[in-house]
């Protein structure tokens, strides 16, 4: 045996692949994020797509060794950008065979995937321990997995006390031993995590991915090689929230109020920390509907202010956004959507609150509602908001969700203009005859004014009311300012482009998707099209107003579908009729706005859509032979 | 925050002209005559006009309800929002513009019962504002239903055999409440009075909040009727640094010397509801205010674009 251990290892097997995807799970706080997240980063960095998202337990400390407490990161590396988090996973590590349970229970991992697993639980003193162990292996080999038990903490005793804390840094070791990652790199990310702790820490955990690299080296027989292609151009790493965040500061706006709420709080966070270098304030308010009166008044008094909130907390504020509308008050609301109704899915993806955001609130209530599509666009809508919401003097709804809130990928750093930025507020003397409200009658478009203006004295007011802000007593003063507000949006349609259709002009099936699905739908159709099917899809930034021009382009598909993350009856549903079906929240939009029959597919399975399932429901509509 | 440059030539625009009262009147007030609401609109004008604010650097804010409609009979700049959201509306544009002086008008239901976790985190935030409590313990614009402050076994459209419960007393709430920097109690009956508790609660530097008893003609003409027509049943709280009204004096002949900082005796006299208490309960200007606190340095384009390419950098591939 002796002589078996010193003799060299054969070469390992080289697996030459375009992409590949990799999980780290453990208990919360062993520390696997952090390698997840070092892993993405220098995988981007040599060139790699990346596409990162992070598995969050619902509780903040789950027991140890539970399958609902898995904690980690999936780390989807491709040889070209990478748009979405992909299917099953390729590789995984995980820290106990729970939490890996967890991920094999809902169809996460790949048929032939490969597991390196913490094996200590299988040696514990601990009985029961060892029959978990025992029965999960069991459960496990119903797939054709290969599973590898690896003695990560026994081997990190060598350098360390305290396993639990380093083994994260073994773990990162073995992945950049299997996929040829640069350590120069590593080593250089591993200090900018370690840059408040001590030079000691930084060389202990070096020591331990050190060790991680050279145990693979020696004991795993394979290698993956994604080839890399450098970026031309320079690439910032982050995720949605963060590019919400980056965004509403390249706005120029200065306060965000908001009132905690998953998932959407992690904008707050980035906030809070950098918010008043730039002269801004993020205002924790004592609820949502405050949260959103704050932001309300401090628009009101100059600069355009925004409130970040998910499905429940825009349900609350409902009142207020009402208020934004009748008033022409700019506001900019974002809704980091989760699943619902209720308190729903808090840390999981879904696309429901749609209808809500477009017809939420009471009375005739036109604004503007778009949703940004990459975590690039959640940076860039940023601006548009704050400046459509001045330009339109309105409400301006941006729909994000938790899969963009989450998922981490590189983007190309923005070149900033101050342009973006609000202007300096405008305190001189009003015009003479400038009134509240001088709607121009074609477009509805009007100039506010905003206090400490000489001359311009008036009560805004939430009541019915004409151009002078006064309070309309006679019918056709409302009649007159619902047109007005409501032109608007027409005004903004006329000036919109119409979509670009992604793959053929015409064939038959398209695809329309909004928000965060854009990635997993155009893979979907690119795999569906190298099959055969005549199909292209479309996605909306723009609800409302709608982007013009679709009942041209539906027109030349025999068939057009959505593919959305909310919940849609099947045709062949029990009970289900043409007429009782519910449909997804974007083909009910469609459908009113083109009278053109849009069908719809949609899943709510609290994780982002796979790709693989989209061309499966692409294949259900579209036989092979055409539509019918 | 980029305003307060462009904003000094328009306050040395206006610093000879003398504004009149009537310079702050808005449209004609549309509340049922005999209304008290009249008699505080009055005291707020004269109250602008004596301390020359510039109509377009003040802010009415309101909610919904009678006593909001106030706003629209100023000239001023005013914002009638939403039923109990005045507060953080008022709270959003100090924060933004703290130069502006802001006025709250609200009633007992807008106040007490629907935006009554807005009042007690406006009081603990102490933004500089003076929010009045406009209190005829009625609901008028709905048409007689019974708000928090409706006298016990009053008979309302809601309750129509008598009010259920004790009324809530707005001044022990806003004496409970940390961080609370002027509370006091006025009655819109005796202008003089009305007119120096506002003024002190202007020069206050915090959350003013005045309770000010108000009748309705209408529905509650009764409720305050004993003590306005039996000035025994009114005692005035008076000191140098809260209200002192010499020409109320040989009317209301029961008088207490109370030191407003004095918050344990403030709770202790909002407790004794025997007689009715004017004056100022609890002022401390040393309280910590929320806007001071979140005050920062103003950024140009140009600034903003060179920290946040730092700040990207933070993140660069």
């Amino acid at each position: 045996m002796s002589a078996s251990a010193t003799a060299a290892p054969a070469p390992p097997k080289v697996l030459r692949v375009p992409e590949h995807t990799v999980e780290i799970v453990s208990d919360s706080g062993e520390g696997a994020q952090k390698c997840g997240q070092i892993f993405a980063a220098v995988s981007a960095k040599m060139g790699n797509g990346v596409w990162t998202v992070e598995l969050i337990p619902a509780e903040i400390q789950p027991p140890p060794r539970v399958p609902e407490g898995a904690s980690g990161n999936r780390i989807r590396v491709g040889e070209n950008a990478v748009t979405n988090w992909g299917d099953r996973t390729d590789l995984v590590i995980a820290f106990n065979e729970q939490v890996l349970l967890a991920r094999h229970r809902v169809d996460a991992l790949a048929d032939d995937a490969l597991l390196l697993i913490e094996d200590k639980w299988a040696r514990s003193e601990d009985p029961d321990i060892v029959a978990q162990w025992e029965a999960a292996l069991k459960e496990l080999s119903s797939k054709h997995y290969r599973i590898i038990p690896v003695a990560m903490e026994d081997e990190c005793l060598t350098i360390v006390d305290n396993p639990r804390k380093g083994k994260n840094m073994f773990a990162l070791g073995m992945l950049a031993r299997i996929y040829g990652r640069d350590m120069e790199l590593i080593k250089a990310q591993i200090a900018y995590a370690f840059r408040k702790k001590s030079e000691e820490v930084y060389t202990q955990n070096v020591a331990l991915l050190e060790l991680g690299f050279h145990w693979a080296e020696d004991n795993i027989d394979i290698r993956v090689e994604i080839p890399t292609h450098a970026s031309d151009k320079p690439l910032v790493v982050m995720n949605g929230n963060e590019a919400i965040a980056m965004g509403s500061i390249a706005s120029g706006m200065e306060l965000c109020a908001m009132y905690p709420i998953t998932p959407a709080t992690s904008v707050s966070h980035l906030l809070s920390e950098v918010f008043e270098r730039f002269g801004g304030i993020v205002h924790q308010a004592e609820d949502e509907i405050a949260a959103v009166g704050v932001a309300i008044g401090a628009s009101y008094a100059g600069k355009v202010a925004f409130t970040i909130t998910s499905g429940p907390g825009m349900a609350l504020k409902t009142e207020f956004l009402g208020l934004a509308v009748m008033t022409e008050t700019p506001l900019v609301l974002v809704n980091v959507q989760r699943g619902g109704p209720s308190t729903g899915l808090p840390t999981k993806v879904e696309q429901s609150d749609m209808l809500a955001a477009l017809y939420g609130q009471t009375g005739d209530s036109p604004h503007i509602v778009m949703a940004p599509a990459t975590i690039e666009e959640c940076f860039h809508i940023m601006i548009t908001a704050r400046r459509l919401a001045e330009t339109f003097r309105t409400l301006v709804m941006v729909l994000s969700d938790a899969n963009l809130a989450t998922g981490v990928s590189p983007y190309p750093t923005p070149t900033l203009d101050e342009a973006w930025q609000a202007a300096p507020l405008d305190l001189a003397p009003v015009k003479e005859g400038q009134k509240a409200y001088g709607w121009n009658k074609e477009t509805g478009l009007s100039e506010r004014i905003i206090p400490g203006r000489p001359g311009g004295m008036f009560t805004l007011t939430g009541l019915a009311h004409d151009d002078r802000s006064k309070v309309a007593y006679s019918s056709d003063i409302h009649q007159h300012s619902s047109a007005m507000r409501s032109r608007k949006m027409a005004v903004l349609q006329s000036l919109l482009v119409p979509p670009t259709v992604y793959g053929d002009a015409s064939g038959d099936l398209l695809v329309v998707g909004w928000g965060s699905t854009k990635g997993a739908i155009e893979e979907a159709v690119d795999r569906a099209r190298k099959e055969g099917l005549k199909v292209s899809s479309l996605h909306l930034r723009f609800l409302s107003p709608l982007e013009p021009g679709l009942k041209d382009i539906f027109k030349r598909f025999k068939k057009v579908m959505t593919v959305e993350i909310n919940y849609s009856d099947e045709p062949d549903d029990p009970y289900i009729t043409e007429e009782n079906r519910r449909r997804g929240q974007l083909s009910i939009l469609l459908r009113n706005a083109t009278l053109v029959d849009v069908d719809c597919w949609g899943r709510v399975p609290g994780e982002p859509l796979r790709p693989m399932s989209i061309v499966e429901a692409i294949r259900g509509r579209v036989p092979r032979g055409g539509a019918k | 925050m980029s305003y307060t440059c462009g904003m000094l030539p328009v306050l040395d625009q206006h610093e000879d002209h003398h504004y009149e009262m009537s310079e702050y009147e808005g449209a004609k007030a549309r509340w049922c005559p005999g209304c008290g609401d009249h008699s505080i609109l009055t005291a707020v004008q004269r109250l602008l006009a004596a301390e020359q604010l510039a109509p377009e650097q003040t802010m009415m804010v309101s909610g919904i309800g009678c006593s909001s409609r106030l706003p629209h009979y100023m000239k001023t700049y005013g914002f009638h929002g939403l039923h109990g959201r005045a507060l953080p509306v008022a709270t959003g544009i100090k924060l933004h513009r703290p130069e502006l002086t802001v006025f709250v008008t609200m009633g007992d239901g807008d106040c007490t019962s629907i935006g009554a976790g807005h009042w007690v985190h406006a009081m603990r935030y102490n933004v500089d504002m003076t929010a009045m409590l406009l209190d005829n313990g009625i609901y008028g614009l709905t048409k007689m239903q019974t708000s928090p402050t409706t006298p016990q076994g009053f008979k309302s459209n809601t309750q129509p055999f008598g009010t259920l419960l004790p009324p809530l007393n707005p001044l022990e709430i806003a004496l409970g409440v940390t961080n609370a920097s002027f509370v006091a109690q006025t009655a819109e009956w005796a202008p003089s009075h009305l007119y120096a508790t506002l003024r002190a609660a202007y020069k206050h530097k915090g959350f003013s909040f005045v309770r000010i008893l108000q009748r309705c003609p209408v529905f509650t003409p009764a409720i305050y009727q004993k003590a306005v027509q039996d000035p025994a049943r009114i005692q005035l709280l008076v000191h140098d640094d809260g209200v002192v009204t010499p020409d109320l004096e040989k009317i209301y002949k029961s008088q207490l010397h109370h030191d407003p900082r004095d918050l344990a005796a403030a709770r202790s006299l909002a407790e004794q509801t025997e007689t009715i208490k004017l004056g100022v309960f609890y002022k401390n200007p040393s309280k910590p205010r929320y806007e001071e606190s979140r005050r920062v340095a103003p950024r140009t384009p140009a600034e903003r674009i060179a920290l946040l390419e730092k700040e990207f950098a933070r993140y660069a591939v």
